[in-house]
C-alpha cells in the first residue's frame, strides 16, 4: 500500500483506542476524575451502541426499543442484589440470558414486519419493558432499585474501584467491537448485509431471511444487555427511565452520527454525543437546540456520520 | 416420453377479479430450452413469481423434478435446483461482483451459521465465484461493485449468481431486457451455451432470440396457454398471430 492511501478512518479508531486505554493515567495525572466518571459512562454506551450498530447499520433493521436491553440487563443485576444474589458470576450470566431471551421473543415478532412497522413495533415492545418496570413495586417502582452493593466477582476484580471497573467496561467495549468485526466478516455476517441489500435476491438463492436476521437481533439484544448490566454497577441503580423511548433515540442518534455500518463509528458518535451533551448541558440548560442542528448537518453532509465525513477526505 | 422436470398443473392465480394465470398447464422436460412469449399483460412474470415461490397460487399444482413445490418458501425451492435472473436487475448493489456470486455459492454450502471466520478469504467460495463470472466473461470485473457495473455486465452477473446456485433449472425472466443490439447478441450466445447444461425457462420479449434458442415455444394471452409447440409450429400458428395483431410481423419476420 501506498503511503498516501492512508484511511484517515483508521487512524481515528486507532486515537480513539489508545485514548481510551489511556485516560486513566490522564485522569491520575491531572487529578481529574470527572473524566474518569464521564468516560466509564461513555465506554458503556459505546457498547450499547455498537451492539445497535450490529442490527442496524450492517443488518439493516431499524430497532428503535434497544435501550429495553440496557434496562433487562440492569434489572438482573438489580433485582439479584435487592435479593441477596451478589455475585457477577450469576447476576451477569442472568443479564445476558434475560436479554436474550427478550430479543428472541420481540425479534420473532417485529421481523414479521418491515420498514416504518418494524421501528414501531420494537418501539412498542420496549416501551412495553418500561411500564413493566414501572409497575415493579416490590423493586422500587417508578422511582427505581439502588443496588448497594456491586457485583462480586470472587476478589478477581473490584467494581468499586473507579480504574478497574473503567477497565473492564473498556475490556467489554473492545471484545464487543472485536466480536462485531469478526462477525460482519464472517458467511453469517454476508448473509445479514446481502439480507439489508436485497433480501429477496437472498431468499432467491436460497437463504432464509428471518432466521438469519433473528440470529443477529439476538446477538446484538445480548451485547446490549452487558452494557446495561455494566450501567447499573456504575450508577448503582436502576430504573424504568434507562428503557424510555428517548433512551433508544439516544441510541440511534449516538450511531447515526458515528456512521452506521462502520466498526467503530458507534464509538465515535457515543464519545460525540455524550462529551456535547455534558459540555453544552452546562452552558445552558436548552442545550438540544444547539445539538439539534448539528445532528441535522452531520446527517446532512455526512452520510455515513462523522466516520464517513472522515473517510470521504482519504480517498486517493 | 421423459418425466416432466417441471410440471404446471391447473395453476391459477386471481388478484381480486382479475385472472392472472387462468388454469395454465405446462411441461418442461429435462434440458430443454422452453420460452414463454406472449403480449404485455399475459402474465408471464406472474406465472414465473408463482415458480419461485414469490406469489401464492391461488389453486393449482407445481411439480419440481416430481416434488410438489406449490407452496414452498422460495429459499427451499432454491436449493432444490430451481434458480431465477429477474426481470429488473436484482443484485446486492453495495457488494462487489464476486461478493454477489460467491453468496449463491455459500447459499449452496450448508448454512450460514458461521460467526468467525473471514469468508471473503475462503478459496472455495471466491473460486466458485470466479468460475461463475468468467463462465459469464465478467471474471476481470470481479472486484468491481455492482452500482459501477454496466447495464449489460449486471444482466450477466444476475445469470453468473444463477449459475453459482447449481440450479437444475433456470428460470430467465427477460434476461435482454434494456441490452443493446451487441450486448443482447453477446447474451443469446451465452444462452446458446448455457442450454447445454441446463434446463432453462425463458422468458422473452426479443423474438429473434426465442426463435434462436427455444426447442419449444409456451404462448400465453391473458393467463393462458394458447400454444405451445416447436418454433417452426408456432411461427405458422393462426391462433398466435391473432393474439399479436399489429406484432404478428416480429413473429413471421425472423425465419
Amino acid at each position: 500500500m501506498k503511503p498516501s492511501s492512508v484511511d484517515y478512518r483508521n487512524v481515528v479508531a486507532a486515537l480513539v483506542v489508545v485514548g481510551l486505554l489511556a485516560l486513566p493515567l490522564f485522569s491520575q495525572l491531572t487529578g481529574n476524575f470527572f473524566v474518569l466518571t464521564l468516560f466509564t459512562r461513555i465506554v458503556i454506551f459505546s457498547l450499547a451502541a455498537v451492539s445497535l450498530n450490529l442490527i442496524m447499520g450492517y443488518g439493516g433493521m431499524m430497532s428503535f426499543g434497544h435501550a429495553a436491553y440496557l434496562g433487562i440487563g440492569g434489572y438482573a443485576v438489580g433485582i439479584l442484589a435487592a435479593e441477596g444474589i451478589g455475585s457477577g458470576f450469576i447476576q451477569w450470566p442472568v443479564a445476558l440470558a434475560a436479554s436474550a431471551l427478550f430479543a428472541l421473543v420481540i425479534g420473532a415478532l417485529s421481523l414479521r414486519t418491515r420498514g416504518v412497522y418494524f421501528i414501531m413495533i420494537t418501539l412498542a415492545f420496549a416501551q412495553m419493558a418500561y411500564y413493566v418496570a414501572s409497575g415493579l413495586s416490590r423493586y422500587g417502582g417508578d422511582d427505581g432499585l439502588t443496588i448497594y452493593k456491586r457485583s462480586g466477582f470472587a476478589g478477581l476484580i473490584n467494581l468499586s474501584n473507579r480504574v478497574e471497573f473503567y477497565y473492564l467496561c473498556l475490556f467489554c467495549l473492545f471484545g464487543g467491537v472485536f466480536l462485531v468485526w469478526r462477525i460482519v466478516n464472517s458467511r453469517f455476517g454476508l448473509v445479514v448485509q446481502g439480507l439489508r441489500s436485497n433480501e429477496q435476491r437472498m431468499q432467491a438463492i436460497g437463504f432464509p431471511a428471518k432466521r438469519y436476521q433473528l440470529v443477529c437481533f439476538v446477538i446484538s439484544g445480548t451485547m446490549c444487555g452487558l452494557a446495561g448490566a455494566l450501567l447499573a454497577n456504575n450508577t448503582d441503580f436502576i430504573s424504568p427511565a434507562v428503557m424510555y423511548w428517548t433512551r433508544s433515540g439516544d441510541l440511534m442518534v449516538m450511531v447515526i452520527l458515528g456512521g452506521m455500518g462502520s466498526l467503530f463509528g458507534p464509538v465515535v458518535g457515543a464519545i460525540v454525543y455524550l462529551v456535547l451533551e455534558e459540555f453544552l448541558s452546562q452552558v445552558t440548560e436548552y442545550w438540544a437546540m444547539i445539538m439539534g442542528p448539528l445532528l441535522l448537518l452531520i446527517v446532512l453532509f455526512g452520510r455515513g456520520g462523522i466516520l464517513g465525513l472522515i473517510g470521504s477526505f482519504s480517498r486517493d | 416420453m421423459t418425466e416432466a422436470l417441471l410440471r404446471i398443473e391447473n395453476l391459477i392465480k386471481r388478484f381480486g377479479g382479475i385472472v392472472a394465470t387462468d388454469n395454465l398447464s405446462l411441461d418442461v422436460a429435462p434440458d430443454e430450452l422452453h420460452a414463454i412469449i406472449g403480449p404485455n399483460g399475459a402474465g408471464k412474470t406472474t406465472l414465473i413469481s408463482q415458480l419461485i415461490g414469490q406469489l401464492r397460487p391461488s389453486a393449482g399444482t407445481i411439480r419440481f423434478a416430481g416434488e410438489d413445490i406449490t407452496y414452498l418458501p422460495a429459499w427451499k425451492r432454491s436449493h432444490l435446483g430451481l434458480a431465477r435472473s429477474f426481470q429488473i436487475t436484482s443484485l446486492l448493489r453495495d457488494f462487489t461482483a464476486a461478493d454477489n456470486v460467491a453468496m449463491a455459492a455459500q447459499a449452496r454450502d450448508g448454512h450460514s451459521f458461521r460467526f468467525f471466520g473471514n469468508a471473503r478469504k475462503e478459496m472455495g467460495l471466491r473460486e466458485a465465484a470466479l468460475a461463475a463470472l468468467a463462465r459469464v466473461g465478467l471474471a476481470d470485473r470481479a472486484n468491481v461493485m455492482v452500482s459501477r457495473l454496466s447495464h449489460g455486465e449486471q444482466r450477466e452477473l444476475e445469470l453468473a449468481v444463477a449459475l453459482a446456485t447449481k440450479p437444475r433449472l433456470l428460470l430467465l425472466d427477460e434476461p435482454m431486457a434494456g441490452l443493446g443490439a451487441t450486448e443482447s447478441a453477446r447474451m443469446v450466445r451465452l444462452l446458446a451455451d448455457l442450454r447445454k447444461e441446463v434446463t432453462i425457462v425463458l422468458v422473452e420479449h426479443d423474438m429473434n432470440a426465442v426463435f434462436a434458442l427455444a426447442d419449444r415455444i409456451t404462448v400465453l394471452v391473458y393467463g393462458r396457454v394458447i400454444a405451445s409447440d416447436v418454433p417452426a409450429a408456432i411461427r405458422v400458428n393462426e391462433e398466435v398471430r391473432r393474439a399479436y395483431l399489429g406484432d404478428q410481423h416480429v413473429v413471421t419476420r425472423h425465419g
